[in-house]
């Protein structure tokens, strides 16, 4: 797989452009899963996914075939998430005034369940337990998602993290750490009991 | 932090431990074995992190990896062909700024006949502007290009990092920059004016810079991008020419 990535990029690099097309068509449903996960927003997910292939494309030249061409295109992906999303909450922080710190946008998703709720119903459960999971991760800092979301779902490693977001590993592992303690909080008293 | 009591684990811990994060997690294997505590909390951590896998990501239509191959292709391919831009990048800009001085020209109407009559000052304003739109569109991929290439340059591993391509650059840009920038004052587009002078500034930074920079010296650069997010501006802006480019005829875009 990787090899064939690294051909691609050779063949790029030598000047067919159709190539490209096959790392794109390889990657970008993967790089899309990711950029959704930390944007949380489909059109979000899908300029991240463009922007992605865009940069990766014209900084082909500081890709190392000894780095696999998937974890380089995710650290592009995340870098400019964290950019986009930033960006976007300086804005709106600009327009609007600070919104109370207590949403609570969790906590009405449970409280949202009715008390006498017939029975454990698990589809409605488990929709209640994404959408928890989806307001809490929106709640995150963009800088604790980004890295809980390369750790949990993309599967790497501290160091890996803190060296695609140039992080200090300590930062790095204590973002990681904030956003399990918030999803904790919001989750538990939903999963704790149930099943 | 949670300071453990009774030398239990902490929370951090056992979360290190469920992502296997092997060089912090010895002695936890055993605590948990013998520690009947602890090991609910680990269940109830368990729990709460597995129940994240749920989050649902939503289904891509079939035809999604065409889609997105044709706006790449439309973006990447805007000038010649991927061989072109990739060989002849140098060239590329002192073309680029050297057109930039005739454009800048037409635009502020030196080189052009007075309009003979109200139809056809109509249409030259819609030319001028769709000129104007199209030259500043790529000025500002350009300019992207070397501001996502510093902010996402990995720590030098050596100390330093060699950055002499970007300031160069960056120097090149400059001169459009400033063109560009007295144009669109001139011309009342004080939004695009406006950004051009931001994007000034973390030009002149780059340019300025030394050829090779520390870890420090990469890390102010950033900010400085960063401060400005002057990345996420030229990003919605150049989305916006794209738009506008794609809504009426090519006719302005094609004479160039
Ligand atoms: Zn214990």
């Amino acid at each position: 797989m990787e090899d064939t990535d690294s051909v691609a990029v050779a063949r790029v690099k030598a000047g067919d452009g159709d190539a490209y097309r096959v790392l794109v068509d390889r990657h970008s449903r993967s790089v899309f899963r990711l950029a959704y996960r930390m944007t949380g927003n489909q059109q979000d997910a899908e300029d991240v996914v463009q922007e992605t292939f865009m940069r990766a494309y014209r900084q082909l030249h500081r890709w190392e075939a000894r780095s696999s061409f998937s974890t380089w295109l995710y650290r592009i992906a995340a870098n400019y998430s964290l950019d986009l999303v930033r960006a976007r909450k300086r804005h709106a922080e600009t327009a609007i005034d600070e919104t109370p710190a207590n949403q609570g946008a969790p906590d009405d998703a449970i409280h949202a369940l009715p008390a006498s709720s017939p029975g454990p119903d698990r589809l409605l459960f488990s929709d209640q337990v994404q959408k928890c999971v989806a307001s809490t991760l929106d709640e995150l800092s963009q800088q604790e998602r980004t890295a809980f979301v390369l750790r949990h779902f993309e599967g790497q490693s501290i160091e890996e993290i803190s060296a695609a977001l140039g992080l200090s590993a300590n930062a790095a592992k204590h973002s990681i750490f904030r956003a399990v303690q918030k999803l904790r909080r919001a989750l538990e008293p939903m999963v704790s009991h149930a099943l | 932090m949670n300071v453990p009591t009774e030398n239990h684990l902490t929370e951090e811990q056992l979360v290190l431990y469920y992502y296997s994060e092997a060089s912090e997690t010895a002695g936890v294997e055993e605590h948990l074995g013998a520690c009947e505590s602890c090991r609910k909390a680990y269940h109830s951590l368990q729990r709460v992190l597995n129940s994240v896998d749920s989050l649902p990501v939503p289904d891509l239509s079939a035809d999604y990896e065409t889609r997105l191959w044709s706006a790449l292709d439309a973006r990447l391919g805007r000038r010649k062909s991927f061989a072109a831009r990739w060989l002849l990048w140098k060239p590329l800009v002192i073309a680029a700024s050297m057109a930039v001085l005739i454009i800048a020209a037409f635009l502020t109407g030196r080189t052009l006949e007075r309009p003979s009559n109200q139809q056809k000052s109509v249409a030259d304003s819609g030319i001028r502007e769709r000129v104007l739109l199209v030259a500043v569109g790529d000025h500002l991929e350009r300019s992207q290009m070397v501001l996502v290439e510093l902010a996402n340059a990995g720590a030098p591993a050596t100390g330093h990092l060699d950055i002499s391509y970007e300031q160069r650059t960056a120097e090149d840009l400059l001169e459009a920059n400033r063109l560009y920038r007295q144009t669109a004052a001139s011309a009342g587009d004080f939004p695009t004016a406006t950004l051009l002078e931001d994007l000034e500034r973390v030009l002149l930074e780059i340019a300025h810079s030394p050829s090779t920079v520390s870890a420090k010296q990469l890390e102010d650069l950033r900010k400085q991008i960063e401060d400005k997010g002057i990345l996420f501006k030229v990003k919605i802006f150049g989305s916006q020419v794209e738009q506008r480019e794609a809504a009426p005829s090519k006719a302005g875009a094609a004479s160039l």
